[in-house]
């Protein structure tokens, strides 16, 4: 598979301030990559190097083969800001329309339905922005970024404004775009979304990555459970190869074996273990 | 937008037939008749620059009003992420917010100038000797206006741009008080200082040269008269005017989109 996004050696300076220190990553093609980190490690701005919105102060970033920032790079990419806003005076349709100019999409009011019917917009196709609730200008940009059928998404706090059921329907829009091969950095706050859409996730603290891979390759073992006749037994530091042996010796032993989870670190203890002090 | 201009038109038609009744009624001063003034084009002109005046005014709000928050103030407020992120760049976003501010401010004072010329013609029966001419140049006035609020815009936040703009827009008309009463006192020094001012911000020197061209075949006492008013500040400015215009256009722009395309948004 070759890269939908790649950085290499990313550094942005911002006066004294270093936002990024040397930030390795790569996104291929139709994979879901979940970037996290606490507040000021530098996820946006990561993003929008890769955007070209900022530039970078070393090291290279590029969208499926292209410079980032570049034109080439420009088209083949979707964005989702994290702070946004379309006029409010425009609807939902003219949004599109206008971004389907600006990307030179020849979808027609095809794609711009389309695009409705996906993020759940389809009956206010007419309306203002003005006149949307938060949510539904949440999932007005979500259809922005889809404009002119990219081939990577870089979507910034996509769910921040929304409630749960909005929160689903992303989910599934996410997992649909997956279907259809488009590669997306998601970046969010959110944990249980991280962890329930992304392929793999990767979490930067004080501009650097300090843990990238799938959950379950970051999962530590944190024991093994076993319901017997007396409660609960843990045994602390046993992982799953232990399991057969531990259940084994619990029925030499005459006890009665009702169930047996093999307990993992969730992925918040693995981001609290990963950015430390700064998670606060 | 649309009441003050409304307002403004309204005033100058009530001042304009006000002012063409008096003089109709009065007696001219004897000095007057005898210097062989003609007080129909003393008034219509004098009315009428002051009415370019006011366009210019009106121009400039509108100008900066649809230029001052273009790049950092959208940046601001989340507008203009999802624009750039696009193919078509920001060297092309930036002229096309500039041709658009620029077409509209251009239609608007070309309007309101046709506006004024027909209330002093049906006022007074007076009209302009040129009128395309200083027409143009208070639309070309415009667009600089335009194009300095759009430079500003990438480095000021929209109320810092828009309070910028109108000093320099204020700097311009103090440098054509300057240039007056440079030519009242005979001062080389004020006059020439006006010259280079006028020059640094060629909207005005585009609405001291369009002053010129509405009294350009006005000759004699009826001309000299004409300079003791408010048309002591109207200059010639020659051939170069245009060229230079396009080329401090050319200049702003330019250094507009530099600092835009390494901007951090």
């Amino acid at each position: 598979m070759s890269a939908a996004f790649t950085a290499r050696g990313l550094v942005k300076r911002y006066g004294a301030v270093t936002a990024l220190d040397g930030v390795d990553l790569d996104v291929e093609e139709g994979e879901l990559v979940g970037l996290l980190g606490p507040n000021g490690a530098g996820k946006s701005t990561l993003v929008k190097i890769g955007c070209g919105l900022v530039r970078a102060t070393a090291g290279e970033a590029a969208v499926c083969g292209s410079r980032a920032g570049s034109a080439q790079a420009r088209a083949a990419m979707g964005y989702l800001a994290e702070l946004f806003r379309f006029p409010g005076w425009s609807s939902a349709d003219e949004v599109l329309l206008l971004h389907q100019r600006l990307a030179r999409s020849s979808g027609g009011p095809g794609e711009r339905g389309e695009l409705l019917e996906l993020v759940g917009l389809a009956d206010a196709h007419a309306r203002r922005v003005e006149d949307m609730s938060k949510g539904m200008q949440q999932r007005l940009g979500i259809a922005q970024a889809l404009v002119g059928s990219p081939r990577f998404l870089f979507l910034d706090e996509p769910t921040s404004a929304l409630d749960p059921g909005g929160r689903r329907t992303v989910r599934r829009l996410l997992e649909e775009l997956r279907s259809r091969g488009i590669a997306v950095l998601l970046n969010s706050h959110l944990l249980s979304e991280i962890e329930l859409v992304c392929d793999r996730v990767a979490i930067l603290s004080r501009g650097r990555i300090v843990a990238e891979g799938r959950p379950s390759e970051l999962a530590r073992p944190r024991g093994v459970e076993v319901d017997v006749d007396g409660g609960t037994r843990v045994f602390t530091g046993a992982g799953r190869a232990d399991a057969p042996r531990l259940v084994a010796d619990l029925v030499a032993a005459g006890e009665h074996v009702y169930g047996v989870r093999v307990l993992e670190s969730t992925l918040e203890e693995i981001y609290l273990e990963a950015v430390g002090e700064d998670a606060g | 937008m649309l009441v003050l201009t409304a307002a403004f038109v309204g005033l100058y038609w009530l001042g304009a037939n006000q002012a063409f009744d008096t003089v109709d009624e009065a007696q001219p001063p004897r000095e007057a008749i005898l210097a062989g003034i003609d007080t129909r084009t003393l008034t219509g002109a004098t009315l009428f620059g002051l009415s370019m005046f006011g366009t210019l005014f009106l121009g400039a709000v509108l100008a900066a009003f649809l230029t001052l928050g273009v790049v950092r103030g959208d940046a601001e407020r989340g507008l203009l992420q999802p624009l750039v992120v696009r193919p078509v760049g920001r060297g092309v976003l930036l002229l096309g917010r500039f041709a658009a501010a620029a077409a509209v401010c251009a239609v608007y004072v070309l309007a309101v100038f046709g506006a004024n010329l027909w209330i002093t013609w049906s006022a007074g029966g007076w009209r302009p000797d040129r009128i395309a001419e200083p027409a143009l140049q208070l639309a070309g006035a415009v667009c600089v206006i335009a194009a300095l609020s759009l430079l500003g815009s990438v480095f000021l936040s929209s109320t810092a741009n828009g309070i910028a703009v109108f000093m320099v827009f204020g700097a311009g008309l103090v440098a054509g008080l300057l240039g007056q009463i440079g030519e009242v006192l005979d001062s080389d020094t004020l006059t020439r200082v006006a010259e280079i001012s006028s020059w640094v911000l060629p909207f005005e020197a585009l609405y001291q040269d369009g002053l010129v061209a509405i009294t350009a075949d006005t000759t004699g006492f009826t001309e000299f008269a004409l300079q003791l008013g408010p048309f002591g500040g109207a200059q010639a400015a020659g051939p170069f005017l245009w060229p230079w215009t396009l080329a401090y256009l050319a200049l702003v722009g330019g250094g507009a989109y530099a600092a835009f395309a390494r901007k951090d948004l």
